[in-house]
């Protein structure tokens, strides 16, 4: 079975992701699968009766557009073509700190070591390393900071109001 | 100034731990070449002509002696004993080992500096006014705020790959000093009716090949937003910036083919989602920053130094610097001096690993051992008695460092170019040498008086060619070297871009075409008119006419 990170640990993979679906006959009998964006938004009352299926989300879809379906989603999978098209650490943020979704979040395409910090910074959770690397060496990248200073999606609060000597009466919560 | 505390700290170095390892894994054959590239582009490493290029943030410009002597040791260390001030107030080293480098960053880590997004298509250094706190002009200090968006954007995670790279520039002050209508983000302190400090900000700015004046996008911001209001820009850019063509990439492009209003009324849409919230600034959180930056331990002067001005006096060539490279200070009985890098035979910007010692000690003794780099290429000493300055002008002199040319013809602004830049069309630095040469009477350099020249070895425009009052610009005509002249730039708040005067030169041809372009100036000029605006007040034909005539 394939592997991936969650959570920090590799594991297996259950979910199979089909960037080529663009019809329902193209999905196997069953089994969890990730569809891309486009089949879902066209299927939607199908796939979501049919559940175990998540969307796949490239560079220019608009999170917005999953509307009311992603509370329901299981995983949404962001695409990543290539490792330099930063465009997914915005989509993630969107997902997070915007739509308030709580599922899994994972990262796929050219998912590399060295971008799995900020990567999980910005609300992923999830990562398949790509295919040719080694996941688990991978992990490491996960402990590249301790933090960073900028608001994120893991830690809403910036470094500023998270130090120590921060003014108390300054901290902002979020209204959940 | 800012001082790291121990989360700062911690970031530089696990930053230097995660380079050192994504080295080795480079040179143990596990990342590619192109896997590579970017991650050591985002640590400021190039790969140049002769060997990588190392480039190291002096975040808004701000320097303290040890600092600097750290400097010098890594240029006699790592290096060939010197190392280059930018245009945007950073420093470069060309020729340092790639092995060495980790090292070199441990050395940085060591006082407090880094090479974190001083390259790569992420937000650089931030710049500032290298007068700033000390200026008489000033709304506010912006070294605060500098170091406020310096950390913002350290390692912000969101923007780690945009579609190109992102500058941002900040300033208090009433004049500008850092040229804010050129940069991707431009922000300047403004008060609105209300007595209130904000920023008025300015997107789309930028010079390469696609030149364009930055867009006011918002006339006034309330201090406490200027992050939020950066995260909403940037993330507009990110989403929509065109990522197909590099050479289309950049925020000004953006702006463009959406339009400023559409462009604006975006990231006014994402602001709303994100004002007030955690990355709304505290003023508890600007007074602690401020509070790095208080005034030095000035003295309580009377009155303007007499000394100052018996020696003014006395000495011509010491009150010829003055006039060129000394300010007026906040505080009676101080003030604001240049060391000039221009001297003539000298690469624009470039300083030995001696003159940095010695510059620190100078820093030592006349100001508070600190000093600025400006995006000019020279430095400043801020925080100067007039008492000192007859002392201080003798000891730069030794040096090398006295030659009074600040903002005159010969204070070259210039980029490496193809002496060193694997991307230069042109060399620039023998070009800049020429011209300087051909200038070479000081009386006459005075009485031309202001003139900004610019020159770039490319159209990526590291040497500002665009906003130089006269702009020197390094083209390939078939393999050969050449240059195109263009006049009319400037900097500042009415910022203006140089219009091309016509065909290109050859390299041997520029000294003569800048004396030709001075001498339509000196019969045009009305008593007391500087350069620019004489060109603005006649335009640039008499100047093409004059650089074109046919030979008699
Ligand atoms: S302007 Fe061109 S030649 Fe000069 S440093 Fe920049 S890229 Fe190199």
């Amino acid at each position: 079975m394939p592997r991936l990170i969650k959570d920090g640990a590799v594991v297996d993979d259950r979910w199979t992701l089909l960037p080529e679906a663009y019809s329902l006959t193209d999905l196997p009998e069953r089994g969890a699968v990730i569809v891309p964006f486009a089949l879902w938004a066209a299927e939607r009352g199908a796939l979501r009766a049919r559940g175990d299926v998540g969307v796949l989300l490239a560079p220019e879809n608009d999170p917005a557009d999953l509307g009311s379906d992603l509370a329901a989603l299981p995983v949404i999978a962001v695409d990543f073509p290539q490792f330099t098209d930063g465009r997914g650490y915005s989509t993630a943020r969107l997902l997070r700190e915007r739509h308030r979704y709580a599922g899994e979040l994972r990262a796929v395409g050219d998912v590399l070591r060295d971008q799995l910090y900020a990567m999980a910074e910005c609300g992923f959770d999830a990562f398949v390393v790509r295919e040719d690397r080694d996941a688990d060496a991978a992990l490491a990248g996960l402990a590249d900071f301790d933090g960073v200073y900028a608001p994120t999606a893991r830690s809403p609060q910036p470094w500023f109001r998270r130090r120590d000597d921060a003014a108390a009466t300054d901290v902002w919560y979020p209204q959940l | 100034m800012y001082r790291y505390d121990s989360f700062d700290q911690s970031i530089v170095a696990q930053r230097v731990a995660q380079f050192r390892d994504q080295t080795r894994r480079f040179l143990a054959g596990q990342l590619s070449e192109d896997e590579f590239r970017p991650l050591r582009l985002q640590n400021g490493l190039y790969v140049q002509k002769h060997a990588p290029m190392l480039r190291v943030a002096i975040p808004y410009g701000l320097l303290s002696s040890p600092q600097l002597r750290r400097l010098a040791h890594i240029a006699r260390t790592f290096d060939r004993g010197y190392g280059h001030f930018t245009t945007r107030q950073n420093i470069q080293f060309n020729w340092p080992q790639l092995e060495d480098v980790p090292d070199i960053l441990a050395e940085l880590a060591e006082v407090e500096m880094h090479a974190i997004q001083t390259s790569g298509n992420c937000i650089r250094n931030t710049t500032s006014d290298p007068y700033a706190g000390v200026a008489g002009d000033e709304l506010i200090d912006p070294r605060p705020w500098s170091e406020l968006v310096r950390q913002w954007s350290t390692l912000h995670p969101e923007f780690a790959f945009l579609p190109r790279k992102f500058k941002i520039a900040v300033t208090g002050a009433t004049a500008d000093r850092v040229a804010i209508l050129v940069h991707d983000i431009g922000a300047q302190a403004v008060r609105n009716a209300a007595g209130e400090t904000g920023f008025r900000v300015a997107v789309g700015g930028g010079q390469g090949r696609t030149p364009i004046i930055g867009q006011v996008i918002r006339e006034f911001l309330p201090g406490a937003e200027l992050l939020n209001y950066f995260d909403a820009i940037l993330r507009v850019y990110n989403r929509f910036g065109r990522r197909d063509n590099k050479y289309k990439a950049r925020i000004k492009i953006l702006v463009k083919e959406m339009t400023p209003p559409e462009f604006t009324r975006r990231v006014e849409a994402e602001w709303d989602r994100l004002r007030g919230g955690p990355g709304s600034v505290p003023p508890a959180e600007i007074a602690r920053l401020a509070a790095h930056f208080a005034d030095p331990p000035y003295r309580d002067l009377p009155r303007a130094s007499l000394a100052y001005r018996a020696a003014l006096a006395d000495s011509r060539p010491f009150s010829q610097w003055a006039s060129r490279n000394v300010v007026a200070h906040k505080r009676t009985g101080y003030a604001i001096v240049t060391l000039s890098l221009k001297k003539t035979g000298v690469p624009p910007g470039d300083a030995t690993a001696t003159q940095m010692d010695a510059i620190a000690d100078l820093a030592d003794r006349y100001s508070f051992g600190e000093l600025r780099v400006t995006h000019e290429q020279n430095l400043v000493f801020a925080d100067v008695l007039q008492a000192d300055l007859y002392d201080l002008w003798t000891r730069l002199k030794t040096q090398g460092l006295a030659t009074p040319n600040i903002g005159l013809l010969t204070d070259i602004v210039c980029c490496p170019g193809g002496d060193f830049c694997s991307l230069a069309n042109a060399k620039s630095i023998p070009i800049a040498e020429a011209i300087q040469r051909r200038f070479d009477d000081l009386d006459y350099l005075h009485d031309l008086g202001a003139i900004e020249l610019n020159m770039s070895g490319c159209m990526n425009a590291c040497g500002h060619h665009h906003v130089g009052n006269i702009g020197i610009l390094g083209v390939d005509k078939n393999g050969a070297e050449w240059y195109q002249i263009s006049l009319g730039g400037a900097q500042g708040f009415k910022a203006s871009l140089g219009k091309v005067i016509g065909p290109s030169f050859a390299a041997a041809e520029v000294p003569g075409v800048i004396e030709a372009i001075i001498a339509a100036y000196v019969e045009w000029r009305h008593p007391d008119e500087a350069f620019i605006d004489t060109l603005r007040r006649i335009g640039i034909d008499p100047f093409k006419e004059r650089v074109y005539a046919p030979a008699h």
